[in-house]
């Protein structure tokens, strides 16, 4: 161990290795309900240099690595659920390039979503990326490997399809570039290339840690609305969602749905955020969005609902910060959430198994949605905030997630960012031979079981 | 232990690191060490655990604890009501936790002791604590409007003696009416409050209070920003009322006295707000308004200022115990490489301690031909 501890500080210095209990208790958990596990060491390199040379030690040592971004995936992702070292990558947050033109952004994994977007607002102010409404903290490589969405999802899908290219060290050592990048000096895409990207999207950090990526920038349009569509019936939402998208005006359409505040209760609300580079575009957009929803607003039915500029303001800001005041109804310090990948015909079903579950676990509905695409797909999400000081609490949550999980699953739907037990569903369901590719693949790429071990695991 | 209530309502999302355009890292010690534990969630999360018997207390926790700059940066950014209010006091009772555990890191210790014996860090005796007026030839404190508060830095450190001299100098040169304590000048105890030590800070709020109402002070002007916060938010005023100003602000309203000063070859100058003036007091204005004054200065803003500006790391004691270090990720390093992108030659200060921390730092990153830490005063008189 002595010996691991020394490798480590000549790589990357003392100061920036720990086998400490302080960040040895910190790192092992997150802000969601899964059980602590220590790592023995937490490391934090700054080039792909020092990650390569950390991923060579811990192949020579058969030491587990957990590459770790942000840390706000609140299901326990980056838990070393084996032990061995937590690479925590937010020193690598440097941004490289950003090619105007062809609008992309390369990125080391570890810079922030916040960082980001200060530096795109103050040097490209015509472009922006699409921000999740995870804070600020959340990093770009990390969200983009989970499939995360963000304020541009309508109109260009999951953060996974935003991304042009990466740059990882391979759980052997060997750093390799995927997409344009790797043949030619721009990290335009990913075609016409065989798309190697698909072994590292969504695989936890199991094939290995990247290290840096590209991703897609869209026009910062300087006129910014959003419309709030409201109805009281969950079976029309599809259809909702199917209109709105249809006229692909909007940037971001989102649905909420909580009992309070008191005039909330048993709405759906769909918020439509659209931009325009001119008043008259907006207001075109405007006509077009509520055109689209004109059959069931003439059929009293649904209607927009006026906004109180507070509310407007909050609605427009990404991230939203009110998210996270909303995550603390129960004054404490626990949140945690299943986001449902489903198709939109599963709304009205999702809708009643959150309210169903939250009342089944004695506490209050708290769900949402995004729309992914031309609602190709939404991401639903079923939110339980609890409080860490209560255990029972914390029971309460974990047990009514676990439900929501098998619920998800059982309409039809993918839990997104799933626990190590929610993962272990998702296996039981998956097709055999499915399975049996992603064992051979996660084999073949990461020979001595270093990666992130414990997820998206049979045993 | 106050506000242990309150450690497990933070859910560690991280919006207390950065400003409010999230352009960079604005905590000083999770700028500096990069561990989530020198965050404020981390340090939350740990206290609890602390508290809660899971984390014995070690030399670790200790630096963690102690090496928050309780700039405030966490208490402006975090996004819940209410409970962000608490979370800096929450720090600072823990830190009380630890000085009567008798667990502190060393150098507080040391710098605890030295406030103790000594009166002041620098062990110095009392009767040295005039020094920094010598041949200015200024009045002792005897009914003048304000009494001028040089403070432990002023007084006893040679870059903050010659802050004292040139803001003094100016001072009397505008015939505002102020005595000096000299000798008889007491600690405000600032340092001694944020690290933790309530029976050293209450011992100098009456020594203080003592000597203002046998003077019977009515306005106390201070050097420091950090003396300015003690002075007007933890001292009780009930004894002995008194109002307290920061230098900056008497300077302001000479503003129009400074504007008629004789211009100078234009001067681009950046301005660093002090956290303790600025981010505590919220008094952003003064300091512009003075600048402003100077005929041929361009201020020049950094990416955060005012509510958002980095902290040099010299607060809540570091400028005394300096456990946020040096190094190239020292706050204050970092704070002059963003002070030279704006292009000013001039970084203005207006706090003896950060006016040393920086200009430290200027020297570390070999900046010294690009650009010169001067405290306000010291620009003015230097055009003038």
């Amino acid at each position: 161990m002595e010996d691991i501890y020394k490798e480590l500080t000549q790589i990357v210095g003392a100061a920036y290795v720990s086998n400490q209990p302080e960040e040895r208790f910190i790192y092992s958990r997150d802000p969601g309900t899964m059980e602590p596990r220590e790592p023995d060491y937490v490391v934090l390199p700054a080039t792909t240099d020092e990650v390569q040379k950390i991923v060579l030690l811990a192949n020579r040592k058969k030491v587990p690595l957990v590459p770790m971004g942000g840390g706000l995936v609140l299901s326990g992702l980056s838990r070393a659920l084996k032990g061995g070292i937590v690479l925590d990558l937010k020193r690598m947050n440097r941004i490289l390039e950003v090619n105007e033109r062809s609008r992309y952004a390369l990125v080391e994994a570890g810079t922030s979503q916040g960082m980001l977007q200060a530096y795109l607002k103050k040097n490209y102010p015509t472009l922006k990326h699409s921000v999740p409404d995870s804070p600020p903290m959340a990093t770009i490589g990390g969200n983009v490997l989970i499939h995360g969405s963000g304020h541009l999802s309508h109109a260009a899908g999951f953060h996974s399809e935003m991304l042009n290219g990466l740059e990882v060290v391979l759980p052997t050592g060997e750093v390799v570039k995927i997409g344009s990048c790797s043949t030619s000096p721009y990290w335009f895409g990913r075609a016409p290339l065989p798309d190697l990207a698909g072994l590292f999207l969504g695989w936890f950090g199991t094939t290995g840690v990247v290290t840096k990526l590209a991703i897609k920038l869209y026009p910062n349009r300087p006129y910014q609305d959003v419309g709030v569509f409201v109805t009281e019936d969950p079976e029309l939402v599809p259809e909702v969602f199917y209109q709105a998208t249809g006229v692909q005006v909007a940037e971001d359409i989102t649905a909420w749905m909580t009992p309070k505040p008191d005039w909330a209760k048993g709405f759906q609300h769909i918020n439509i955020n659209y931009a325009a580079d001119t008043p008259e575009e907006l207001i075109w957009k405007r006509n077009l969005i509520r055109a689209s929803l004109k059959r069931l607003i003439g059929q009293k039915v649904g209607g927009f609902l006026p906004l109180p500029p507070p509310m407007k303001k909050n609605f427009l800001e990404a991230p939203q910060t009110t998210l996270a005041q909303f995550a603390d109804v129960r004054k404490g310090g626990g949140f945690e959430y299943v986001g449902g990948i489903m198709p939109i015909d599963l709304f009205p079903r999702a809708y009643r198994a959150g309210i169903e579950i939250a009342a089944r676990q004695g506490t209050t509905y708290s769900t949402g949605a995004r729309i992914i695409g031309l609602a190709h797909c939404m991401m639903f999400f079923f939110a339980y905030p609890f409080n860490r000081a209560d255990e029972s609490d914390v029971d309460r949550a974990r047990r009514a997630l676990e439900e929501t999980n098998r619920a998800v699953l059982n309409m039809g739907g993918i839990p997104w960012k799933a626990e190590a037990p929610a993962q272990k569903q998702i296996i039981g369901r998956m097709d055999p031979h499915t399975l049996g590719l992603i064992t051979r693949v996660r084999s073949m790429l990461d020979p001595q079981g270093i990666m992130n071990p414990g997820n998206w695991e049979v045993r | 232990m106050e506000f242990a209530d309150i450690l497990h309502r933070c859910f560690r999302c991280g919006y207390c690191k950065f400003p409010n355009n999230y352009q960079d890292f604005n905590c000083p010690s999770y700028s500096k060490f990069r561990f989530e534990t020198y965050s404020p969630g981390g340090r939350m999360w740990l206290l609890r655990a602390w508290l809660n018997g899971e984390m014995k207390t070690s030399p670790r926790l200790a630096e963690i604890l102690f090496s928050c700059a309780t700039c405030g940066n966490c208490v402006e950014h975090c996004v819940f009501p209410k409970f962000k209010d608490d979370i800096l006091h929450a720090f600072l009772a823990a830190r009380e936790e630890m000085v009567n555990r008798g667990t502190v890191p060393p150098a507080v210790r040391d710098y605890l002791k030295a406030l103790q014996i000594h009166g002041n860090p620098y062990k110095l005796p009392a009767s040295e604590r005039g020094n920094w007026e010598h041949g200015l030839n200024l009045e002792s404190y005897s009914g003048q409007e304000y009494l001028f508060h040089a403070g432990c830095v002023g007084s006893l450190d040679e870059r903050g003696m010659k802050m004292a001299r040139s803001v003094a100098g100016l001072l009397k040169g505008l015939g505002v009416s102020f005595g000096v304590l000299g000798a008889d000048e007491n600690c405000d105890g600032n340092e001694a409050r944020s690290l933790g030590e309530k029976g050293v800070f209450q011992s100098l709020v009456e020594q203080n209070i003592r000597e203002f109402q046998k003077r019977d002070v009515k306005k106390v002007m201070t050097l420091s920003p950090h003396a300015y916060h003690a002075f007007k938010n933890d001292y009780p005023k009930d004894s002995h009322p008194f109002e307290v100003f920061h230098y900056t602000q008497v300077l302001a309203m000479q503003a129009k006295k400074l504007s008629a000063l004789p211009a100078h070859s234009p001067l681009r100058v950046t301005y660093h707000d002090p956290c303790y003036l600025g981010r505590h007091n919220k008094e952003y204005q003064a300091p512009r308004k003075v600048l402003k004054s100077i005929s041929g200065l361009q201020l020049m803003e950094m990416g955060r200022v005012k509510e958002n500006a980095f902290c040099c790391g010299g607060g809540g004691g570091n400028f005394f115990t300096d456990l946020l270090g040096s190094g190239p990720e020292s706050p204050a390093r970092a704070r002059v490489r963003e002070a030279v992108d704006t292009g000013a030659s001039v970084l203005a200060v207006a706090c003896p301690n950060c006016a040393k921390m920086l200009e430290d730092a200027v020297k570390a990153e070999n900046l010294e031909g690009k650009i010169a830490v001067k405290e306000i005063s010291e620009i003015i008189q230097e055009k003038a």
